[in-house]
């Protein structure tokens, strides 16, 4: 059986850089505690015959578990063959701790003293040898982000010999302690240093005189870098690229195909006017691949490119902070900023983030305000570009009228619910200057993942609005659903089709709003209506496992009455001629 | 004193943890117990939080938590 490598460490020490350095697998590597939910793991090679697996842990301060969280990671280092413990070198104190845990388990440990590069501007010199003396295990120093030490890392990790660590007396938690302040001081020595640049910066950002206008800076600066980004992309590349390279193909294909039929309906879309309309042929190689790729690709590279960035400087966790107190408003603490914030990108990793928060009261109204309130990338690229041609101000209308449905949600059911949010208690890491290459990754490995996640589902709507219209199925239901599409909502009843897409795909949904010929007032709603009343089917899925079968059902209650309500409402107060 | 009554930039020797043993847990994993010394760095209105440097690290505590940490001056 292949031995299980373990990494094991306090949050935030760069687990998995180490875990990305020994495997080659991708994963989200970030400055903030909490980046990894549930546990990764991949292969590495030992010898010529023998492989490893090497799990990336969840973070923890000791082997005493506090949350469920921590008991998963708990439980797992029991069955581990070799534990790595990772531990931030510019934090020997605290971090000691887990490993005087970890020595107990009496399994083969090698401590890794993590981001070393980051002790010498910090004015801390640690001997590397004494260490390992001290604690009776190889001590190896590394930078996970750029590699450096990772070979010695692989050496020591093949060469540890199966038998156990030291023999070790379980100690108390004060000796513990007092063990660890002997060794740390015969080991570490910290020279004064001035204070830099982005320390000053680390004060100011948290403080809330000077913080909150700077998190409002940054949070408006973001936005108009990703829509500037966004924009500039679909008009100097992508709509020039599907202009004059993709449509001269599509038309000798259309042609080829006769122009119209079963078939060239599928794969081109119909014509509208006698040519391919991208946004309104719905084929799978004409509309199919526009959405994808011209309209929602270049918010998606701007978006993951800003967020990257804010991730691997360490701002999130100070934006937390800041908003800490709002959000318990609204029955969340600050921290359920970071699931909010993913959401934006894509609500699967943010219904996935969601394990951060800690009891299932909050669980459940994070869960809820992000599936009503937070539109996808995908959706809001698509809104942008659809609703946007219409004036900026209907976008306004729909995003304003969601961050209110946020606001008002959250305190109701902040009041309704028994309990309350719970206290925070997190650390804030220092401010680090991201690694381009890091970021060039990261951003890569979240694009191919849309590209991976996205396109096939985009296709498969496509197809099924196809067979949808061809066999008729899309008027009976329509009919089915007029008396609230219409009576209530004031919509035509063709809208129905999107509200039955966007169970596979919101961009696909709002695109199809397109070419109904809706009022002004009338694609607020609907595209209002598609972004509050459920969430896609990937989203869906993971909540059911998140929050479990039960409450997802009350959330989609929840969901389901919102919609009604607030479609009735939009339709009763927009006057008509907005 | 109470942790909450300092102001920014003071510093304090943390007395004792008041409330059960897993808030004390809680904080002493982060390094927060009785013996150490901490620095306010940001204390927000309106019932945020309180942060704190300990040691080499700055951590937030909610005001709730931060209540139960009694503080000496010297």
């Amino acid at each position: 059986m292949a031995k299980r490598i373990l990494l094991m460490g306090n949050p935030n020490v760069g687990k998995s850089a180490i875990f990305s350095r020994l495997t080659g697998a991708k994963v989200t590597i970030s400055n903030y505690p909490g980046t990894t939910v549930g546990f990764t793991q991949g292969n590495i090679k030992l010898s010529e015959k023998e492989m490893g697996i090497v799990v990336d842990v969840p973070g923890v301060y000791n082997m005493e578990p506090l949350s469920r969280a921590d008991e998963v990671a708990v439980n797992m280092a029991e069955d581990g063959d070799i534990l790595v413990n990772v531990v931030d070198a510019t934090n020997l104190e605290r971090n000691l701790f887990l490993t005087l845990d970890l020595l107990e388990k009496q399994k083969p440990l090698i401590v890794v003293l993590n981001m070393w590069d980051e002790t010498r501007h910090k004015g801390i010199t640690i001997d590397i040898e004494k260490l390992g003396r001290e604690l009776g295990v190889p001590v190896v120093a590394t930078c996970g982000l750029s590699g450096e030490g990772i070979k010695e890392l692989i050496e020591k990790i093949r060469q540890i010999k199966d038998s156990g660590g030291t023999q070790r007396k379980t100690l108390s938690r004060e000796l513990k302690w007092e063990e660890i302040g002997r060794i740390t001081a015969s080991v570490q020595t910290i020279r004064h240093h001035h204070h830099t640049v982005l320390e000053v910066f680390e004060d100011i950002s948290i403080r809330p005189l000077l913080g909150l206008p700077l998190a409002a800076l940054v949070i408006y600066l973001s936005f108009q870098v990703i829509r500037v980004m966004g924009e500039g992309m679909i008009k100097y590349i992508f709509e020039p690229f599907f202009e004059s390279v993709w449509m001269p193909l599509m038309n000798a294909v259309s042609g080829f195909l006769g122009g119209s039929g079963p078939v060239h309906d599928v794969i081109i879309g119909r014509l509208i006017n006698g040519e391919i309309d991208y946004s309104a042929s719905f084929g799978l190689l004409t509309t199919g691949l526009f959405v994808p790729f011209a309209a929602v690709l270049p918010y998606i590279l701007s978006f993951y490119f800003i967020l990257g960035l804010l991730e691997d400087v360490g701002y999130l966790p100070r934006l937390a902070t800041q908003v800490d107190n709002l959000m318990h408003k609204l029955g969340l603490h600050g921290y359920a900023i970071i699931p909010m914030i993913l959401g934006l990108g894509c609500n699967v990793p943010g219904a996935l983030a969601i394990r951060l928060m800690e009891n299932r009261r909050e669980k459940f109204i994070a869960a809820t305000l992000m599936a009503i309130s937070v539109p996808c990338m995908a959706q809001i690229a698509m809104i942008v570009g659809l609703v946007g041609q219409r004036g900026g101000r209907y976008v306004m209308m729909i995003f304003g009228t969601l961050f209110i449905l946020l606001v008002v949600k959250g305190l109701i059911m902040n009041r309704v619910m028994k309990g309350s949010s719970p206290e925070i208690l997190w650390e804030i890491p220092p401010y680090r200057r991201p690694h381009p290459a890091a970021v060039a990754k990261k951003l890569w490995m979240r694009v191919s993942e849309f590209l991976k996640e996205a396109v096939p589902f985009v296709l498969l709507g496509v197809f099924v609005v196809n067979i949808l219209y061809a066999s008729g199925i899309i008027d009976f239901i329509a009919r089915l659903f007029a008396p609230v599409l219409s009576g209530l909502w004031g919509l035509p009843k063709e809208t129905i089709s999107a509200m039955l897409i966007g169970f596979l795909r919101k961009d696909v949904a709002v695109g199809m709003l397109g070419p109904l010929g809706l009022t002004n007032k009338q694609l607020v709603i609907a595209s209002t209506i598609l972004a509050i009343y459920f969430p896609c089917i990937a989203t869906f899925t993971v909540l059911v496992r998140e929050l479990g079968a039960k409450d997802m059902a009350k959330s989609a209650v929840i969901m389901l009455i919102t919609t009604v309500i607030v479609g009735g409402l939009m339709s009763l107060m927009l006057p008509a001629n907005i | 004193m109470k942790l909450t009554e300092l102001k920014n930039r003071q510093s304090a020797r943390v007395a004792g943890i008041e409330g059960g043993t897993g808030v004390e847990r809680r904080l002493e994993a982060l390094g927060i117990k009785p013996g150490i010394e901490v620095t306010v760095i940001s204390s927000h209105f309106w019932g945020g939080p309180v942060t704190i440097q300990v040691g080499k690290s700055k951590i937030s505590v909610g005001r709730g938590m931060a209540g139960k940490i009694t503080v000496e001056k010297h």
